[in-house]
């Protein structure tokens, strides 16, 4: 089970969630919402220390009863948030880091796009498709 | 299989005779006829990749070789199959040679092996249409690995000629052969590939591989053989490879791919980037691009896709060929086609770099940002070569997208505010030269759903007389130099240019122009319509395109233009309606002709004070432009500086 789904400040709408397998994708939502909390806090708390690479990926945000959430966010604070199966041992710290830059690459691409307004919801079939093999990777 | 015999043939007329024949006893020369029938019926009955030679298929062979059974069986013993327990290439030759010997009445030693013996001939057997071969040329000192080692030269042009040459023979006996069963065994799997790509010196390079590999164990022998084996191998495999290259690019051009772009279209498109991007080796920015394709009035979506798929480095910027590519795309799908996932083949940029594009894309890219990205983690380095280096490995996006995450990650967010400025330089370069040729500007009325000749001619004709400012009235006027366009366009105008102009047709004007062009416009094959109408069409629609592009400038400019101008207009009307005060001042009886001269010295007063307001004019917009860039160079630098951590 994953979950991934990328949220924009200022509001921190969703730009895009995809989960996989697709039920309970509600509660996944609002796990990933309520986690966004936990994000702000973290940012917070880095006060004006200069973020680096290395501080943009969050790790492990809480963990919850059956699942866990890691969370990244990137310069123009855009967060990406990723929920995990618990059961999913097999997930290394490693392999999060490494789908959260996948993610933030693909993000970097989309933003490229003259057409794309940031803010927009993403809707760009390569993105999707990195997702999509990432989470199959995953699952 | 079939050109086992030709090439054996041949080779045999060029070989020479070899030169290690007299060095070991235990050789085992093969001729040329028996070392293919060998590794044919070898291929046939010991298919790969299973173990050595099924003992059935074999027994199989040997029986239909009509031979009695124990004579059989003695070949078996003999050549040591039975020792090995399954027939290795070394086996079965030496069984082969056997039972020729048999059924020529010799005895079935080892001795008899070496004579001249005719081939085995095995009756019934399947596909045993080349049962027989000529009388045995004369013996070589060819050992049987000659066959792989041929095999493998044919399939390699690797001259290995040296050790070809070695005279050296390590010996072949089936006593010897049990130590080299190992590596026979090894190379059994791959004999089938041995004997077909022997045979047939055919394209296959897997199989070859394995061979090549496996028999680089034994030493290589030497024999004539091989000179012209491997020659004629070689230039049969190049003859072959390099037709099949050929094919496929002939079966490429010769297919109706839609996605391949005619050499008018690319003229059209070269054109197009041209008219936004004077300099074929840079890029267009992509608030430029957006822009120009968005007139195309394809949904934005699409339009996103459309970049996704063709701005292959994701840079935000499109070089000549990505334009190209992204043009096409546009065009296609005005046409109807839907648009593919994935960027098809030819239109990589790759590809059509290769394809001849005039432009040079070896030099140093730049970057350019839209205004839209974040002053955040996308920088680029300002002279992307590496990108471009990188870019010119042959179908491997995948390592593009590598090297480009690479770099952004690589990079500082300062060269950001380089690109900014740069990008607005370009667009200050677009405008300052319309600004050269202001006074040429003229208004445009846009009718993109007329394309008649009438509409081009009128327009092109146009520009010798234009007022002197742009219309307000106008939201797309722009002060363009038409005129120069235009004459770009005619200079550039061949005669194969009717293709393209459709194409282009969709995306400016209306739709219905593409309902007449859908079908003929990606058939290189259709009859053009007088060139002038395209001539004029397109060089109409060239210049409908060369104005968006520089839209958003000079709206920008046209605001502040319009906000000066109406402090300028004041004071001419101050000015003029200073005049008709002066008038009633002059006597009455001086009235008409001193009117006259007042008007007169009015009139003149007032051209002045209108060319020296104008000058003035373009003089502020040109600082206006300047401070904006300032400014939002300011600005970048402020988002930069501003903590992260604010929120």
């Amino acid at each position: 089970v994953l979950v991934s789904i990328i949220c924009s400040p200022p509001q921190n709408y969703p730009l895009y969630i995809r989960s996989v397998p697709t039920e309970n994708e509600l509660k996944f939502h609002y796990t990933v919402h309520t986690s966004l909390d936990v994000v702000d806090e973290k940012i917070s708390a880095m006060g004006k220390a200069l973020v680096d690479q290395r501080e943009l990926y969050l790790g492990l945000l809480y963990p919850t009863e059956d699942y866990k959430v890691y969370g990244y966010v990137t310069n123009s604070k855009v967060k990406f948030v990723m929920v995990v199966d618990s059961s999913n041992t097999a997930l290394r710290d490693n392999e999060i880091r490494s789908m959260f830059r996948k993610l933030h690459n693909s993000y970097t691409d989309i933003m490229c796009n003259p057409f794309y307004n940031p803010g927009d919801r993403i809707h760009s079939r390569a993105f999707d498709n990195m997702v999509n093999s990432m989470m199959m990777q995953v699952c | 299989m079939e050109q086992g015999p030709a090439g054996g043939a041949t080779a045999a007329a060029g070989t020479g005779t070899s030169s290690g024949t007299g060095t070991g006893s235990l050789l085992l020369p093969l001729s040329e006829s028996e070392q293919q029938r060998y590794s044919e019926l070898f291929s046939r009955y010991c298919p790969p990749p299973e173990a050595a030679a099924g003992g059935s298929s074999v027994g199989e062979l040997f029986r239909a070789s009509q031979l009695p059974p124990d004579t059989l069986h003695q070949i078996t013993e003999v050549c040591g199959a039975k020792r090995v327990g399954y027939f290795g290439p070394a086996q079965f030759y030496i069984a082969l040679k056997l039972i020729a010997a048999a059924q020529s009445g010799f005895p079935v030693r080892i001795e008899s092996i070496k004579n001249e013996l005719p081939l085995p001939r095995f009756m019934a057997l399947k596909n045993d249409s080349e049962v027989r071969y000529g009388t045995p040329a004369e013996l070589h000192g060819v050992k049987f690995q000659v066959p792989h080692a041929t095999l493998e030269k044919n399939s390699y042009k690797r001259t290995d000629e040296g050790d070809k040459q070695e005279p050296k023979s390590p010996p072949m006996s089936p006593i010897c052969s049990p130590p080299a069963s190992p590596s026979t065994y090894q190379r059994i799997p791959l004999s089938y590939g041995y004997g077909k790509s022997r045979s047939g010196l055919e394209q296959q390079h897997g199989a070859p591989y394995e061979v090549r590999h496996s028999t680089h164990q034994q030493d290589g022998p030497s024999s004539g053989n091989y000179g012209a084996k491997p020659a004629l191998a070689c230039s049969t495999l190049n003859r072959s490879l390099s037709a099949e290259r050929e094919q496929q690019d002939s079966s490429a051009h010769c297919s109706d791919d839609p996605w391949r772009i005619t050499e008018e279209q690319r003229d059209y498109y070269i054109n197009q980037f041209r008219s936004l991007q004077p300099d074929l080796n840079s890029f267009i920015s992509g608030s430029v691009a957006k822009n120009f394709f968005t007139k195309s009035k394809l949904p934005i979506p699409e339009l996103s896709h459309i970049w996704e798929l063709s701005d292959v480095d994701c840079d935000g910027a499109l070089t000549l060929p990505e334009f190209c590519a992204a043009f096409h795309l546009v065009v296609a799908r005005k046409n109807g086609y839907q648009l593919p996932e994935t960027l098809p083949e030819t239109l990589l940029p790759e590809y059509l770099q290769a394809a001849s594009l005039k432009p040079m894309r070896d030099c140093a890219l730049f970057d350019s940002y839209s205004e839209s990205l974040p002053g955040g983690q996308q920088t680029r380095d300002f002279s992307r070569t590496e990108k471009a280096s990188a870019e010119e490995v042959p179908d491997n996006s995948a390592l593009l997208q590598d090297a480009k995450k690479d770099d952004k990650q690589a990079l500082k967010v300062s060269t950001a505010l380089k690109t900014i400025p740069k990008e607005f330089q370009h667009l200050t370069v677009k405008t300052a030269a319309q600004e050269s040729n202001a006074l040429k500007a003229r208004p445009r009325s846009r009718s993109y759903s007329s394309t008649s000749i009438e509409d081009a001619m009128k327009k092109g004709e146009e520009p010798p007389t234009p007022p002197p400012r742009p219309q307000k009235s106008h939201s797309r006027a722009s002060s363009l130099d038409l005129n120069k366009i235009f004459q770009q366009n005619t200079q550039a105008v061949r005669s194969g240019w009717l293709p393209p102009p459709p194409p282009a047709l969709p995306p400016r004007p209306s739709v219905s122009q593409t309902e007449q062009v859908s079908e003929v416009e990606l058939h290189p094959q259709m009859n053009r319509p007088p060139a002038q109408a395209e001539e004029n069409s397109s060089a109409k629609k060239e210049v409908v395109l060369a104005q968006p592009p520089s839209k958003p400038a000079r709206r920008k400019l046209r605001t502040e233009a319009q906000g000066l101008e109406t402090p300028e207009l004041s004071p001419t009307i101050n000015v003029t309606s200073s005049l008709p005060a002066v008038k009633p001042h002059l006597p009455v009886q001086k009235q008409s002709s001193k009117q006259k001269r007042a008007i007169q010295t009015a009139i003149r007063k007032n051209k002045e004070a209108n060319a020296v307001l104008a000058r003035l004019n373009s003089e502020l917009q040109q600082q206006l432009k300047e401070v904006h860039k300032e400014r939002i160079a300011l600005e970048t630098q402020l988002e930069q500086l501003r903590p992260v951590t604010v929120l």
